[in-house]
């Protein structure tokens, strides 16, 4: 594709729930190929922004443009990740058939799967790790499990842009480092990786760029960002508490109540 | 009366027959939309439609109109009213349902007291009277069940990935509303072709509870419709002999049966995880 297009670009995006805004004239070019996390405190619009670049969410205002086109024009070459507490865990759906949604969307409705997919979703799981664990039941899986099935689904459906809210909240360093491999590995082969995340050091450390949201974009830049006090205290605020000899240190609550009330809206 | 006569005798009877061949497609039928139901958490729109069929119900017997088409018009209406208030409102949707619920059953309850003279028709929708089913009925439910199939078969991996992760499915350009709509038209209709054998008051277990009772016994959705489906069977063939033999109402004895079993199947589970919690401490 024309590397001079971007991947994702909004311009002026306002969107909310009821009557509240969640993000303010949001502006924001990424690249093809880079791999960005978005970061701030709960309620900053870290999953709104995330819905509005899916589809999933009409802003009140502004532009949003995909892989050059508008929203949707081009859903079958974007994958979402949602957040694990939206999934139903119950559901009685095995490991290998979710992965195999992944290739739902370019199969259409009349399609069957064929060797192909079959191959795809075999391919997904190996590289997750998790070949031997397609015939679990969902419900079956340990957390970090749970986020490596859906990061081999996204695979699975071989997209131009993922989209992942809160890929590592609540896993393991093994499995954390795992996925981030694979993120990385993609970005680097020129697909576009944007990701929603509470963890700062995982943000500064494996991630090309940040964007700082809280309401609206605080900062975007190289990843180092995310370790300026100056950007930090825009973003967080009160949140923030200084340290004698001149640090700071963030408390922010990781289980991020707002996203889960924004996600039964 | 040796057992097997009480099984073979009340066959010699037409109606006997046409009842028992509609109840087992009432319970494949609900059992097939109740698997959806009860998965996306809908239980409650389930019984919410039943009661919104009743005023079409009843205006179609004033005006003369067939019965079926006034209640599918009601249910429908009400099923696509209840997500489309939801999604302009802010409100939660129990909230709505309840509203839309009460309101179109108090309609019909209306218009049903201005009937001056004997109702005894409308009666059998608001508990069921299969035994009572006619031929029409009984192509309409052969017919309902071979749709219900059909768009299974079409649409399956569709609403398998729509079902499970809306969020995803929509992202990825999957119509998750139009397939959330036709969610609801299917079970609006199944609802009221099913009212004549049941009941408006009973429908909503013959959805939830043999669907429930299978995502107990199951790990796997397809497992799930076929369970459910066995169990929607066999209660409606065994409560309607129990109907005839005790003579109780067909719709409770059915619905009973099927409590029964998801009672059972609700032990079963209990005490299965129970064993494999002993065991697991027994390693350590």
């Amino acid at each position: 594709m024309n590397s001079e297009i971007n991947a994702i670009e909004l311009i002026d995006v306002t969107a909310g729930y009821g009557d509240r805004a969640a993000i303010s004239s949001v502006s924001l070019s990424l690249a093809p190929g880079s791999l960005t996390a978005i970061f701030g405190p709960n309620g900053g619009g870290k999953s709104t922004l995330l819905k509005c670049i899916a589809g999933l969410m009409q802003p009140w205002g502004g532009n949003v443009q995909v892989l050059g086109a508008a929203v949707g024009m081009h859903a079958k070459r974007v994958a979402y990740v949602p957040q694990a507490e939206q999934v139903d865990w119950s559901f009685p759906v095995s490991v290998g058939e979710v992965v195999m949604m992944g290739r739902t969307p370019a199969l259409g409705p009349l399609g069957r799967p064929g060797a192909a997919d079959h191959a795809a979703v075999s391919d997904a799981l190996g590289r997750v790790d998790m070949i031997d664990l397609a015939q679990r039941q969902i419900g079956e899986l340990s957390g970090g499990q749970r986020r490596r099935v859906f990061l081999a689904r996204a695979i699975a459906a071989d997209p131009e842009i993922y989209l992942l809210d809160e890929p590592v909240t609540g896993v393991d360093p093994t499995t954390q480092e795992k996925i981030m491999n694979i993120l990385d590995a993609e970005a680097a082969r020129g697909r576009t990786v944007v990701a929603t995340t509470h963890d700062l050091a995982c943000a500064a450390q494996r991630f090309h760029d940040v964007v700082a949201l809280a309401g609206r974009v605080v900062a975007h830049g190289p990843a180092q960002l995310v370790l300026d006090q100056a950007v930090l205290e825009k973003t967080y605020g009160g949140h923030l508490v200084p340290l004698a000899g001149g640090g700071v240190v963030l408390l922010d609550d990781p289980h991020h109540s707002h996203g889960a009330h924004e996600g039964h809206e | 009366m040796n057992p097997l006569d009480l099984l073979i005798a009340p066959l010699g009877y037409d109606f006997f027959v046409r009842a028992l061949i509609a109840s087992a497609l009432v319970g494949v039928a609900c059992a097939i939309v109740g698997s959806f139901v009860v998965l996306k958490g809908m239980s409650f729109i389930g019984d919410a439609v039943s009661h919104a069929a009743f005023p079409g119900i009843v205006i179609a017997y004033l005006i003369g109109a067939p019965i079926i088409l006034g209640g599918a018009i009601a249910a429908i209406g009400t099923a696509l009213g209840i997500g489309a208030i939801t999604r302009r409102s802010g409100l939660r949707s129990d909230a709505i349902i309840g509203v839309l619920f009460a309101g179109m059953f108090a309609l019909g309850v209306a218009i049903f007291s201005s009937i001056p003279n004997y109702v005894g028709d409308l009666f059998h929708f608001l508990f069921g009277d299969v035994l009572g089913i006619s031929a029409g009925d009984l192509l309409a439910l052969t017919l309902l069940v071979f749709g219900l199939l059909l768009v299974l078969r079409l649409l399956w991996k569709e609403l398998l990935f729509s079902t499970f992760d809306p969020l995803g499915a929509g992202a990825a350009g999957l119509p998750v509303r139009r397939l959330d709509d036709l969610l609801l038209i299917l079970i609006a209709v199944t609802i009221v072709i099913s009212l004549q054998a049941v009941g408006i008051v009973l429908v909503v277990a013959m959805i939830t509870t043999p669907a429930a009772t299978a995502q107990l016994l199951v790990k796997r959705f397809t497992a799930m419709i076929q369970v459910a489906a066995l169990i929607g069977v066999s209660a409606a063939i065994v409560g309607l002999y129990v109907s005839y033999s005790l003579d109780i109402a067909s719709g409770a004895a059915i619905v009973l049966l099927e409590t029964l079993i998801f009672l059972l199947a609700l032990a079963f589970t209990l005490i299965r995880s129970r064993i494999y919690a002993a065991r697991g401490a027994a390693k350590i």
